[in-house]
């Protein structure tokens, strides 16, 4: 096969030739050789068909007579994909309309179900899957806990340091610790640990359900009479609308650390001043305000993950694009609902 | 070449405590049919993962064509790989390409021509191995589960392999498509003259392909032809060969001890 590009150069040649008588003779023929084998046979086949004479001297190679058993045989018709059409150009755009439409009917009924899993799931402590959540708690949250703890220190340390820089001209350094406590406690912390979680468990649940509706345990599931919103969907919902709360208090406290350690070595400030300062600069609904918002972010978060999993169907590709999606999607619909929440908390002055 | 094309000797596989191989040794010779049987959790997918050159067995060697494997680099080692097709129990075919994007992928790896080339040999392979041209446009996820094997056996050939590795080539398949894809196997040998290495289960493919069998019990082989391989008297091929399931086939001769 290693000679094929340079007999397909030679072939080409010999294929805009003009029709004449031709004989061809074969030096050698290697028993394994069936490519470059078939690309002769077909030229010589095309110049037959153009009216030349074509007589092979010497030893015909044993392969052609099975080349000629193969195109006796019928194997239907390979149709070059050439250009669309109007038509199916037209039929492209209705298929993309139909699927946004289905995709938006799939999470109507995906959210009717899971309603009615939860609402039903509430009257036994059995189907409530106690285990399973905690199962998902710990995955989702304790095991967070580091980055999303690392992540808030560095974030409200970079705003700290700019903080401390822009103000110190105007001798208003102090007011460092008001940014970085309202910054952190109001809009960061919950928006990044959303994000962060977004990122960690929206594309695994997303991934999770994929692989298991890939491998028919989904089917499984339903045919041993077992509801999977109840049993996968609403334990993985659940523990993260609990996980994200507890997460944000995390990246709270860190948070706060953080610009406590850089205002205490930028600006000298000490420990003791900085609490003072904190507790000056803060309302009483600074902390809520933050913190309310964490259930939604994490209800969006699951609701995403789980749904474009189940959306999972026939390839690993589908599996691929769908975990993407979710992430995508999620991480949108975090900030686009902490933008409602900022113009909720506004008009009612929270 | 004269002599054996692949030449097994002293292969010990081991996961941890656990030994699979223990000292496996066999031969295979040019244009033979050899399958590979054993029971569950024998080590056949390891076997043919350590003949692939996919794993590196613990000790012992695996000589490819005169070469050893098993001493080879990376990049050595990955010349020899496009000397064989493989084809693989679900058929692996890349998901996110279609067929005849599946059998050009190892042309256009190791060569560079024309699309109108490439085309032409997807045509052949297709042809070979008894697929619809119209299955050229599809993507394995709507092909039947006959349709990946053969789509899988024509990436297998695209490079004009010498040997050709299948991994339960009928697993799945209907007794008629199995009993299809067993012809196309002795069609391939025949004409293209492949020395062809299986692991099977089927006894049905085992019977109509093979010319010799290596048995994998108790971390050992035991090679030999069809019909001595069903005379041993090893517990586990007795049951093998004999049980309900291969009464049906297998007639067993006389005993030879005229017992």
């Amino acid at each position: 096969m290693v000679d094929a590009p340079a007999l397909e150069q030679a072939l080409a040649e010999l294929r805009v030739a003009p029709a004449a008588a031709l004989t061809v003779r074969l030096a050698r023929a290697n028993l394994h050789d069936i490519g470059p084998a078939w690309l002769l046979h077909e030229t010589l086949a095309g110049l037959r068909s153009r009216g030349a004479g074509v007589t092979i001297e010497g030893p015909v190679p044993e392969h052609f007579t099975y080349f000629d058993e193969l195109l006796a045989r019928d194997a239907g018709t390979w149709a070059p994909a050439g250009p669309p059409t109007a038509q199916e150009r037209l039929a492209a755009a209705g298929r993309a309309v139909e699927s946004r439409l289905r995709s938006w009917y799939e999470a109507l009924v995906y959210g009717g179900r899971l309603v009615e899993s939860a609402a039903t799931a509430w009257r036994s402590v059995k189907r409530l899957r106690i285990p399973s959540i905690v199962r998902h708690m710990h995955e989702t949250g304790v095991q967070a806990i580091p980055v999303v703890a690392v992540i808030a220190m560095l974030i409200s340390v970079i705003s700290a340091y700019i903080g401390a820089q822009q103000l110190r001209p105007f001798g208003a350094e102090i007011f460092t610790v008001d940014l970085v406590a309202i910054g952190v406690l109001r809009e960061l912390g919950v928006l990044l640990t959303a994000i962060m979680v977004a990122g960690r468990t929206g594309s695994a649940y997303a991934a999770e359900l994929g692989v298991m509706k890939l491998n028919d345990e989904v089917d499984a599931l339903e045919s041993m009479g077992m509801n999977p919103y109840e049993v996968l969907v609403l334990p993985r919902v659940v523990a993260l609308v609990l996980v994200l709360p507890l997460l944000t208090i995390v990246a709270d406290a860190t948070g706060l650390i953080g610009g406590a350690f850089l205002t205490s070595y930028l600006l000298d400030l000490p420990w003791s001043q900085f609490v003072a300062r904190l507790d000056a600069a803060i309302a009483p609904t600074t902390f809520w305000a933050g913190l309310v918002k964490a259930p939604v972010f994490g209800l969006l978060i699951a609701l995403t993950g789980t749904l474009r999993g189940l959306q999972v169907r026939e390839s690993s590709r589908e599996l691929g694009r769908l975990t993407t999606v979710a992430v995508v999607q999620s991480i949108f619909l975090v900030i686009f609902a902490d933008a409602l929440f900022a113009i909720f908390f506004l008009e009612i002055d929270f | 070449m004269a002599g054996p094309l692949i030449v097994v000797r002293d292969v010990v596989n081991r996961f941890g405590e656990q030994v699979v191989h223990d000292g496996v040794s066999f031969e295979v010779q040019p244009g033979e049919i050899f399958g590979i049987v054993g029971g569950s959790g024998s080590g056949k997918s390891v076997l043919l993962k350590t003949m692939l050159g996919l794993r590196r067995p613990d000790s012992g060697t695996v000589v490819l064509e005169g070469r050893d494997i098993t001493a080879m680099g990376e990049q050595e080692l990955r010349e020899v790989k496009r000397r064989y097709g493989v084809t693989f129990q679900h058929g692996a075919l890349f998901t996110s390409l279609t067929v005849a994007e599946n059998v050009t992928l190892p042309l256009a790896e190791a060569m560079d021509l024309d699309e109108a080339v490439y085309r032409r040999l997807v045509e052949l392979r297709l042809r070979m191995v008894g697929l619809p041209l119209e299955a050229a446009a599809k993507y394995p996820a709507q092909l039947s589960g006959g349709m990946i094997k053969r789509a899988a056996l024509a990436r297998a050939l695209a490079l004009d392999p010498s040997i050709l590795f299948l991994d339960e080539p009928t697993a799945g398949l209907d007794p008629i498509a199995a009993a299809a894809f067993d012809e196309l196997v002795l069609y391939l040998r025949d004409t293209l003259r492949l020395t062809i290495v299986m692991v099977t289960h089927d006894l049905d493919t085992l019977m109509r392909t093979c010319d010799r069998v290596a048995v994998l019990v108790d971390r050992k082989v035991i090679v030999d032809t069809l019909e001595g391989v069903v005379r041993n008297d090893h517990p586990w091929i007795r049951h093998y060969f004999h049980g309900a399931r291969a009464r049906s086939m297998v007639s067993r001769p006389e005993d030879p001890r005229g017992a």
